[in-house]
C-alpha cells in the first residue's frame, strides 16, 4: 500500500467487490462492449495491418513531435486560430480562465475532454466562480452526481438506468421511478438545449490534430461538441501535445480504428473537422504538455503517448471490469492509466502497475499497439528501485530470494513444510494469509518431486 | 535426446505428480530425461513484484543447473516465458521449452497412447497463450490454432467442453493473488463458473499456478470438479 493518505487500488477494488451481483453486471456490460469490438474488428480486412500502420504513424509523430507541433501551430495560426502553449495543468487552467475573463463570461459548455479531467479544470473554474456544464450525456450524469468519470469513453458505465432515473428526478425534475432510457435522454436533451443556446463559450477536446493543415477533429456520438462550438462566440479546444498526426490522409487509419476499438461502431456518429473560426467567432487551441515531455524522455514508457483514448484496454481488462474505474483513483483509469499515471506522480500511483495480472489482453486490443503489459512490468521495477515499495514487501522478497538462490536452504525449508506454507503463493503479508480467505491451500504432499526423484530415479 | 527437466518450485513442493507425469511422458516419447537436483525457482515471483534486480542468484543457479542440456523442458508456460524473457545466457536461450510446445514443435507428436474418459475444460493460461503463443488469442484477427487442444484431441475418450470466454485470465497473477485478493478471487470464481456451466468434470491447463488458484476456489466451494495438469492427462491410461 502506498504511504500517501489515499486508498490504494486493492482497497478500493475490495470495497467494489462487496456487492458481487453489481460486479457481475459491470463485468458483463463491459465484456459485451469487448465482444462488439471483436465483431467490428473482424469485419475489417487486414485489421492487424491497420493497427500496425497506426502504431508506426504514431511512432513517427513521437520521434518528430517538436517539428509537427511547430508546423501545426504555424498552420493553425494561418487559419486564424489563436494557439496557446501550456507547460502544465495550472497554466492550462489559467489560460482557459483568462479567455473567459477577457469575454466577461462566467458560464460555459464543455464536451468530452479527458485532458480537462487530468487538469481538474472543472474544480478550478468552480473555485473561480465559473459554471461549467458538461454536455456529453455520460459526463453530465457523473457531473450531477459530483463524481469523476469511471471510464474515458463511457463515463457513467458504473451507473444503472434506475439510478440515473433517480438522479434526473432530483436534478432535472423527471417523474420519480421513470428509468426509460429514451425518456431520460430526451429530458437531458431539453436540459442541455437551454445551455447550448445561452452559453457564449464552448470548450471541446481534440481527438486528432493534423500538422499539415492546422485542423483538428473532434469525435462524438451525440453531436454535443458541434452544438456547443457552432452556437458559441468562442470555441476553446484543449489537447495534449501527443494528439498530433502528420497528415489528413492518416485520419483514414485512425478514424477506422478509433470507434471500432472503443464501442464496436464503424465510426463515431460525428467526426467533425474544425479548421478556422467562422466570421465573428474566436477559436483557441491550448496545447498542453503536463508531463508529456518528461514521459517522452522515458525510453521504456514513451510509446504509451501513442494512446488515442479508445478504452479498448479498459473493456478487455479482467481486473478493470471487476474493480471499476474509481478504484484507479486517477483521471485515466484502466491499464493505460496505470502506465500513464506513474509519470504524473510516481508515489501516488505506485499501486497502479500492480493492479494487473500481466495477462496481456490489453496490448492485443490496443489499436496503436502499445506494449501495455510490458510497461506495467517495467513500472514495477522503477517503482521499487526508486523506493516506492513498502519495507515489509522488500524484506519478504529478500528472504525469498535467499531461500530460492540456495538449493540447500530451499530443500530444508521445503522439507519442514513450513516455509512454503507461509510463503507460497508468494504472500507479502504473513500475518494474515489473504490466499486462505476465500481459497483452500493445496494439501501438502508426503514428498516433493525432488525427494521422489532421489528415491526412484537416482 | 537429452532433456533437462525443470520442475518449478511450487510444482516441486505441492504437485510432485505433475513433475512425475512430465518425466514419464517425455521418457515414453523417447527422451533421456534428467532432473538436476539443485534447481529451485525461475525468479519470476521476485521479478513480477518489481524486484528483478534481486534475481541474479536464481538466474546463475538456473544456468549452472541447465547449461549442459540439449533441451530444457518445464511443465509451466509462465516460468518458461520468464526465463526466455530474462535469462539471455547463450547456454539457455533457444533451448528452453514449455512442455506442450516441446511436444508439438520439437518432438512433433502426432499420436499419444493416452485415455481420459472425462469432460474436460481447457484453461488457457495467459503467459503460455499470449506470451509463448501456445494458442491463438481471441483479441487478434488471425487464424485460430491451439497446441494444447491439438494434443488433447489425441487422447482417447476425452470430451473437451466449450467455454463462454475461452481465454480470460483466471486472476492468479503471482503476487496479485494476495495483493489484490478480492479481484483475484472474483476472477477465479468467474472462470470456475464458466467451466462448471459447461459441465466440466476436470479443468486442465499447462500452468499449475493458475490451476492451484482455481482448485483453491473449487475446494472452498466443495465442488467435486478436479484440476489436472495437461501432463497428467497426456500421460493418463484411465479407461472408462
Amino acid at each position: 500500500m502506498s504511504s500517501s493518505n489515499h486508498k490504494d487500488h486493492a482497497t478500493l477494488a475490495a470495497a467494489f467487490n462487496k456487492d458481487e451481483p453489481r460486479v457481475d453486471w459491470h463485468d458483463q456490460t463491459l465484456w459485451w462492449v469487448r465482444q462488439k469490438r471483436d465483431k467490428a474488428a473482424a469485419q475489417v480486412a487486414d485489421w492487424e495491418a491497420l493497427r500496425d500502420s497506426a502504431s508506426k504513424i504514431k511512432d513517427n509523430v513521437l520521434s518528430n513531435l517538436s517539428e509537427y507541433l511547430t508546423k501545426f501551430e504555424e498552420e493553425a495560426s494561418r487559419n486564424g486560430v489563436i494557439v496557446h502553449w501550456a507547460a502544465d495543468a495550472k497554466e492550462h487552467n489559467d489560460i482557459v480562465l483568462s479567455i473567459l475573463r477577457n469575454h466577461k463570461v462566467d458560464k460555459m459548455v464543455k464536451s468530452k475532454s479527458m485532458l480537462t479531467e487530468e487538469c481538474h479544470l472543472n474544480e478550478f473554474l468552480a473555485a473561480h466562480n465559473v459554471e461549467v456544464v458538461d454536455t456529453d450525456l455520460g459526463e453530465r450524469v457523473v457531473q450531477l452526481a459530483e463524481e469523476p468519470p469511471s471510464h474515458i469513453v463511457l463515463p457513467c458505465i458504473h451507473w444503472k438506468k434506475e439510478e440515473i432515473g433517480e438522479l434526473f428526478h432530483k436534478h432535472l425534475g423527471t417523474p420519480a421511478g421513470n428509468a426509460d432510457p429514451q425518456f431520460l435522454t430526451y429530458a437531458a436533451r431539453l436540459h442541455l438545449r437551454e445551455k447550448f443556446l445561452t452559453r457564449r463559450v464552448a470548450l471541446t477536446g481534440v481527438n486528432f490534430a493534423v500538422a499539415e493543415t492546422g485542423e483538428f477533429v473532434v469525435c462524438t456520438n451525440e453531436g454535443n461538441a458541434d452544438m456547443g462550438a457552432h452556437l458559441a462566440d468562442v470555441h476553446i479546444a484543449c489537447m495534449g501535445i501527443e494528439k498530433l498526426i502528420p497528415k489528413r490522409d492518416h485520419l483514414g487509419v485512425f478514424l477506422r480504428l478509433l470507434t471500432r476499438s472503443a464501442t464496436g461502431q464503424p465510426i463515431t456518429t460525428y467526426s467533425s473537422h474544425f479548421r478556422k473560426p467562422r466570421p465573428g467567432q474566436e477559436m483557441h487551441i491550448v496545447l498542453v504538455d503536463n508531463g508529456r515531455s518528461t514521459h517522452l524522455g522515458r525510453k521504456d514508457f514513451r510509446n504509451s503517448l501513442k494512446c488515442i483514448r479508445c478504452a479498448a484496454c479498459f473493456n478487455t481488462c479482467p481486473v478493470y471490469r471487476r474493480s471499476g474505474g474509481h478504484s484507479y483513483h486517477t483521471a485515466v483509469a484502466g491499464p493505460i492509466g496505470s502506465i500513464l499515471s506513474p509519470n504524473l506522480d510516481m508515489k501516488k500511483y505506485s499501486d497502479l502497475p500492480f493492479a494487473s495480472t500481466l495477462c496481456g489482453s490489453c496490448s492485443n486490443v490496443c489499436p496503436v499497439k502499445i506494449d501495455i503489459h510490458e510497461q506495467l512490468y517495467k513500472w514495477r521495477q522503477v517503482i521499487v528501485q526508486e523506493g516506492n515499495s513498502p519495507a515489509a514487501k522488500t524484506a519478504t522478497m529478500k528472504a525469498m530470494t535467499w531461500v530460492l538462490s540456495n538449493p540447500g536452504v530451499y530443500h530444508t525449508a521445503g522439507k519442514t513444510g513450513r516455509w512454503f506454507m507461509l510463503n507460497v503463493p508468494f504472500t507479502v503479508n504473513n500475518r494474515l494469509n489473504p490466499w486462505y480467505h476465500q481459497r483452500d491451500l493445496p494439501a501438502p504432499p508426503k514428498q516433493s518431486f525432488g525427494e521422489w526423484y532421489k528415491k526412484n530415479k537416482q | 535426446m537429452r532433456v533437462g527437466l525443470f520442475v518449478p518450485c511450487y510444482v516441486d513442493q505441492f504437485y510432485p505428480q505433475v513433475g512425475i507425469a512430465t518425466l514419464e511422458l517425455l521418457t515414453r516419447l523417447g527422451c533421456d530425461v534428467v532432473y538436476p537436483p539443485d534447481q529451485t525457482c525461475c525468479g519470476q515471483p521476485m521479478a513480477n513484484s518489481g524486484y528483478e534486480h534481486l534475481t541474479g542468484g536464481c538466474n546463475a543457479l538456473f544456468i549452472r543447473n541447465f547449461a549442459e542440456f540439449e533441451y530444457i523442458v518445464a511443465p509451466s508456460g509462465s516460468c518458461v516465458l520468464h526465463i526466455k524473457d530474462h535469462i539471455h545466457d547463450a547456454n539457455i536461450a533457444g533451448k528452453i521449452y514449455e512442455l506442450v510446445e516441446f511436444l508439438t514443435d520439437v518432438l512433433k507428436v502426432d499420436n499419444l497412447d493416452a485415455c481420459f474418459p472425462y469432460k474436460v475444460g481447457l484453461h488457457q493460461s495467459c503467459h503460455g497463450q499470449r506470451g509463448l503463443h501456445l494458442a491463438q488469442m481471441s483479441e487478434l484477427m488471425a487464424p485460430p490454432f491451439s497446441k494444447p487442444q491439438k494434443l488433447l484431441d489425441m487422447v482417447k475418450d476425452i470430451q473437451l467442453i466449450d467455454l463462454d470466454r475461452k481465454d480470460e485470465c483466471c486472476g492468479f497473477g503471482g503476487t496479485f493473488c494476495v495483493a489484490e485478493e478480492a479481484v483475484s478471487v472474483k476472477m477465479g470464481k468467474d472462470r470456475v463458473a464458466d467451466h462448471l456451466h459447461h459441465g466440466a468434470e476436470v479443468i486442465t491447463g499447462s500452468d499449475m499456478s493458475c490451476l492451484m488458484h482455481l482448485e483453491g476456489i473449487l475446494r472452498r466451494q466443495k465442488s467435486p470438479v478436479q484440476v489436472k495438469h495437461i501432463a497428467e492427462i497426456l500421460n493418463s491410461k484411465i479407461t472408462g
